[in-house]
């Protein structure tokens, strides 16, 4: 079964000023779309044709690996942000950032340091790794961390079709406003 | 540039204006990816050896070694020689075709120059993430199309084509986005009406008497 795009629980404009609508038109419109249409091409007549996404990040190589995992991350990006974002909620999540990370402030800060020292174009993920514990996970290109049996919470894409329109060279500002739409409570009911 | 000292390295000029590889390279972007960017991995650089032992040395020593090296040297000395190349190998109003020596080498090795800026393309649009798509002389004197991820050249011991790069072209989104965004392809089926032959031949030369 041919995989779709999938729909975008916000309006374009509506992370602005942090994404503009006009990066949303190429990332969500030409890049995601492009994975999709790559994958189901990719697919016809292989082993995947029927698998599931998450098979296909456990057990694909190559491109179609590359455009499934592209397809899944952009999808779980997406339901990682909205528009204002949401306060982090108390609870379990919360006492487990402080738990492997000391507080949330350094979280932040560690994630953000993932974010603008991932060289080349990646994600940077938390995830809760086979013992419950959270982890900032660097990955190049379409890397996700299912691959290695971990669940991933949170993701922040930094290819720089993520933020270049809006931000050029400046991957730090774009990781900044990205974080001041990031919807906590979603990322700490997948906790 | 290759065999200098990496602490006498100096930052090198931009031999056209940002406005000279319109339409095809915008300025905005130009200026971006020099004066940012290059300038990043330059400064990059020189931070990462300064009052090392590595400082003496020279980025082609280093990438014959690189895989022992810190992962900054890699990234940032791969930034600084790419883009180095890359800006040198364009111009406003070159020669847009090889011939002589070159054009006999690509024909023999490539079937024609047809042939050879077709392979040289799809290397440049099929490489996944970000890198380089190059043009290089291996040590039988022969010419192999290759890409590279990130700042990893041709010229680096962990490098699957080891050879003497005489044309680079970066496929790093930060090359293209504000001007192609998805459109990678266009950028580099455009990237031929500013190649400058004559320098890609000069260092075809160099890289023959290198050998």
């Amino acid at each position: 079964m041919a995989f779709e795009l999938p729909a975008l629980k916000w309006a374009a404009n509506s992370l602005e000023p942090g994404i503009s609508a006009k990066t949303l038109e190429f990332h969500y419109g030409k890049h995601h779309q492009g994975y999709i249409n790559n994958l189901n091409k990719l697919i016809l007549g292989t082993a995947f044709e029927n698998a599931t996404l998450e098979e296909i990040i456990m057990k694909a190589e190559g491109g179609i690996f590359n455009n499934g995992a592209q397809v899944w991350n952009h999808s779980f990006y997406w339901d990682c942000i909205k528009p204002g974002g949401s306060v982090l909620p108390e609870g379990d999540f919360s006492k487990a950032i402080n738990r492997d990370f000391g507080s949330f402030d350094v979280f932040v800060e560690k994630f953000s340091a993932a974010c603008a020292g991932l060289f080349g174009s990646g994600w940077v993920w938390l995830a809760k790794n086979q013992n419950g514990k959270l982890e900032i996970i660097q990955e190049s290109n379409a890397g996700n961390p299912l691959r290695q049996g971990k669940t991933p919470l949170l993701t922040c894409d930094v290819w720089e079709h993520a933020y270049y329109l809006d931000k050029q060279n400046r991957r730090p500002d774009y990781v900044l406003d990205f974080l001041k739409i990031v919807d906590w409570q979603t990322v700490a009911n997948r906790y | 540039m290759l065999n200098k000292k990496l602490n006498e390295l100096i930052f090198p000029q931009l031999n056209y204006e940002y406005s000279a590889l319109e339409p095809y390279i915008d300025a905005q972007t130009m200026e971006l990816h020099y004066s940012k960017h290059h300038q990043g991995y330059f400064t990059n650089l020189l931070n990462a050896v300064k009052d090392t032992e590595l400082e003496n040395k020279s980025l082609l020593e280093i990438f014959e070694n690189i895989s022992n090296l810190p992962v900054a040297i890699r990234n940032n000395g791969g930034g600084h020689f790419n883009h180095s190349l890359f800006w040198n190998i364009m111009s406003p109003d070159g020669k847009r075709a090889p011939s002589g020596e070159l054009l006999k080498a690509i024909e023999k090795d490539f079937g024609s120059f047809d042939q050879f800026k077709s392979k040289f393309e799809d290397a440049a649009k099929t490489r996944f993430g970000s890198g380089w798509a190059w043009l290089s002389v291996k040590k039988d004197k022969s010419l192999c199309v290759c890409s590279s991820a990130n700042q990893d050249n041709p010229l680096m011991d962990v490098s699957e084509c080891k050879a003497m790069p005489i044309l680079g072209l970066d496929v790093w989104e930060h090359a293209y986005y504000l001007k192609y965004q998805n459109r990678r392809p266009d950028y580099v089926n455009n990237f031929w009406n500013v190649a400058d032959w004559d320098v890609i031949e000069n260092n075809y030369k160099l890289a023959l008497n290198s050998i």
